[in-house]
C-alpha cells in the first residue's frame, strides 16, 4: 500500500465486459458484478496492488486502471 | 434458513450415468425445492450440492468461498487419489501470480490473432476429410486435430508429439476409464515431457508461451518451477481435452436440432451466439469436482453453509435454470440474453474461454460453409458415448454431406 497521496482511478468498459467474475475474485473490495457485468465500488481509489492484479487478468481488458491526476495508465500492461 | 439435514443420508453422487447429452431431471426437481442438497462423489467427504445459477455463481465469484482451503481436506472427488496442488488448488494473490503468467496469451485480443491461422487450418482439416469419404469421423479429421494444432502453435509444443500428449491428457478429465496406477502414470509422463520443453528453453530461448514462461519464472522468483510445468502441462491437456470434446457435442446437438442447423446454414451471422448458446446448453460435465470450502457461514440457497464446509456446483444445471433463461431446455442460436457458466465464473473462469469460442466459431462457419447438408452417417442410437471421464463426449461420429 502506498503511504503517499497518490490516488487510482478505476474504470470498467461495459462494452467489453463478459461478467467473468475475475477481477471481484480478485479484489472483492473494488469490484462487485451487477446485473451479470463488474463495476468499481469507488472510481478514485488508495493504490492497491489488487487492482493491478485485476486488470492484468482480465480476458477482454475491460478493467482499466491509471493515475488519478495524470494520464499514466497503471494496468493492464500494453 | 434450515440447518443441514443431518438425519438424511448424502444422495450419491453422480445421479446417473451420462446419457448423451440429456440432463438428469433430478436438478429441475432439486432447483426448484431443494437448492442446496447434501452428496457424497465416489470419494472423499459429504459435500453440498448448488444447482441454481444464483448459488453457482456465488460459490464459484465469491472470496468466501476458498479452494486453498481444499489442501489438506478429504476433498470430494471422483478418483482414489486426491488433487495435489496446482493452480486450481489456489486462492487469490498466489492462484493470480501464477495465472498471470500466461493470462496475457489468452486475451480476446490475442486470440484474434490467432484466427486466420486456425480457419486456414480448419479449412486443410475439412479438405482432408472430404477426400476421405462419405462417411468420415468428425472426432478423427477435424474435432481432435484442431484444437491440437492450436494449442500447439500457441504453447511451441510439436505437433509431430501429439499421440504421446494426447494419450496422457486423457488422464485429466478421467475419472474411471483409466486405473489409478495408470493415471498416475500419464500424468507423470506429462510433467516429464513438459519439464524437458521448458529445461530446453532455458538453453535455446523462444518466442512462443513456453519461452515467455520461463522468461517470466526466472524474473519473479516467488514462482516454483514444478509450479509452472504443471500450469504449463495442465494448459497443453485442458487447453485440447475440453475442446476436442465440446466441437463434437456442438455438432451433435445441432443434427439432432435440424432446425437450428438450418437455421445457422440460413444465417452464418448467427454462429457467434451458437456458440454462446451451445455452451449453454451442452452439459459438458458429466459429474462435479474442485469443491469450494466455505471460510466462514454463508447463507447460500436456503441453508446456513458452515465455515469449513464443502460446496460443489452443477454448471450443467445452472445453465438450464429456467429464472434466468426463459424456455430453458430448448436449444435457440438466437437466444438474446446469455449469461451462461459454462466457462465457469470468478479468478478460476476457464483461461482458454476467448480461444475455445473462437475455435468453436471457426468450426461452425467452416462446417457450414462446405458441408451445409452435413449429417450424421449412422442412426443417432449407433453413436458411442465416451464413460468413466469428467466430461460427455462422443468416441466417433461418422457424418455424411
Amino acid at each position: 500500500m502506498s503511504t503517499t497521496n497518490e490516488q487510482w482511478r478505476v474504470h470498467v468498459d461495459p462494452t467489453r465486459c463478459i461478467g467473468s467474475g475475475i477481477c471481484a475474485g480478485i479484489a472483492p473490495k473494488h469490484f462487485v458484478l451487477v446485473h451479470g457485468l463488474a463495476r468499481p465500488l469507488a472510481e478514485r481509489v488508495a493504490p492497491d496492488d489488487a487492482l493491478v492484479d485485476a486488470a492484468d487478468s482480465c480476458p477482454m481488458e475491460a478493467v482499466i486502471v491509471s493515475e488519478a491526476d495524470g494520464l499514466r495508465r497503471v494496468a493492464p500492461e500494453p | 434458513m434450515t440447518e443441514a439435514p443431518e438425519t438424511t443420508a448424502p444422495q450419491r453422487y453422480p445421479f446417473s450415468e451420462p446419457d448423451r447429452l440429456n440432463l438428469d431431471p433430478r436438478y429441475a426437481r432439486l432447483r426448484r425445492d431443494e437448492p442446496l442438497t447434501r452428496i457424497r462423489l465416489p470419494y472423499g467427504e459429504p459435500v453440498w450440492l448448488a444447482t441454481r445459477h444464483a448459488d453457482v455463481r456465488t460459490v464459484l465469484g465469491d472470496a468466501r468461498f476458498s479452494r486453498a482451503a481444499s489442501v489438506g481436506r478429504d476433498e470430494p472427488r471422483n478418483t482414489p487419489r486426491q488433487q495435489e496442488g496446482g493452480i486450481l488448488s489456489m486462492d487469490p494473490p498466489e492462484h493470480t501470480r501464477l495465472r498471470r503468467l500466461v493470462a496475457k496469451a489468452f486475451t480476446a485480443r490475442r486470440v484474434e490473432e490467432l484466427r486466420p491461422r486456425t480457419r486456414q487450418v480448419a479449412h486443410e482439416l475439412v479438405d482432408g476429410m472430404l477426400a476421405a469419404g462419405p462417411p468420415a469421423d468428425l472426432v478423427e479429421h477435424l474435432a481432435t486435430p484442431l484444437p491440437i494444432r492450436v494449442i500447439c502453435d500457441l504453447l511451441g509444443v510439436p505437433v509431430a508429439d501429439q499421440d504421446r500428449f494426447h494419450t496422457w491428457s486423457e488422464a485429466i478429465v478421467s475419472t474411471t476409464s483409466l486405473s489409478p496406477e495408470r493415471a498416475q502414470e500419464y500424468i507423470d509422463s506429462l510433467f516429464a515431457y513438459m519439464g524437458e520443453l521448458i529445461a530446453r528453453r532455458r538453453e535455446q530461448p523462444t518466442d512462443d508461451l513456453l519461452g515467455a514462461m520461463v522468461r517470466a519464472r526466472d524474473a519473479d522468483d516467488r514462482l516454483a518451477e514444478d509450479e509452472v510445468v504443471r500450469l504449463a502441462a495442465g494448459l497443453l491437456a485442458a487447453g485440447h481435452e475440453t475442446t476436442v470434446t465440446q466441437i463434437p457435442n456442438f455438432v451433435y446437438a445441432l443434427l439432432t436440432h435440424p432446425d437450428e442447423w438450418a437455421r445457422l446454414r440460413a444465417r452464418p451471422d448467427l454462429v457467434p451466439g451458437a456458440v454462446e448458446e451451445l455452451t449453454r446448453f451442452v452439459p459438458l460435465g458429466a459429474t462435479s469436482a474442485f469443491a469450494r470450502y466455505a471460510l466462514e457461514d454463508v447463507e447460500l440457497g436456503g441453508v446456513l453453509v458452515r465455515a469449513g464446509e464443502p460446496v460443489v456446483v452443477s454448471i450443467s444445471s445452472a445453465n438450464r435454470d429456467e429464472t434466468v433463461f426463459p424456455e430453458a431446455d430448448r436449444l435457440d442460436l438466437t437466444r438474446q440474453v446469455n449469461p451462461h457458466l459454462g466457462f465457469g465464473h470468478g479468478v478460476h473462469h476457464c483461461i482458454g474461454a476467448q480461444l475455445a469460442r473462437m475455435e468453436l466459431q471457426v468450426v461452425l462457419e467452416t462446417l457450414v460453409a462446405r458441408t451445409p447438408d452435413l449429417r450424421l452417417a449412422v442412426p443417432e442410437s449407433e453413436l458411442i458415448w465416451k464413460s468413466g471421464l469428467l466430461v460427455r463426449g462422443l468416441v466417433a461420429m461418422p457424418v455424411s454431406w
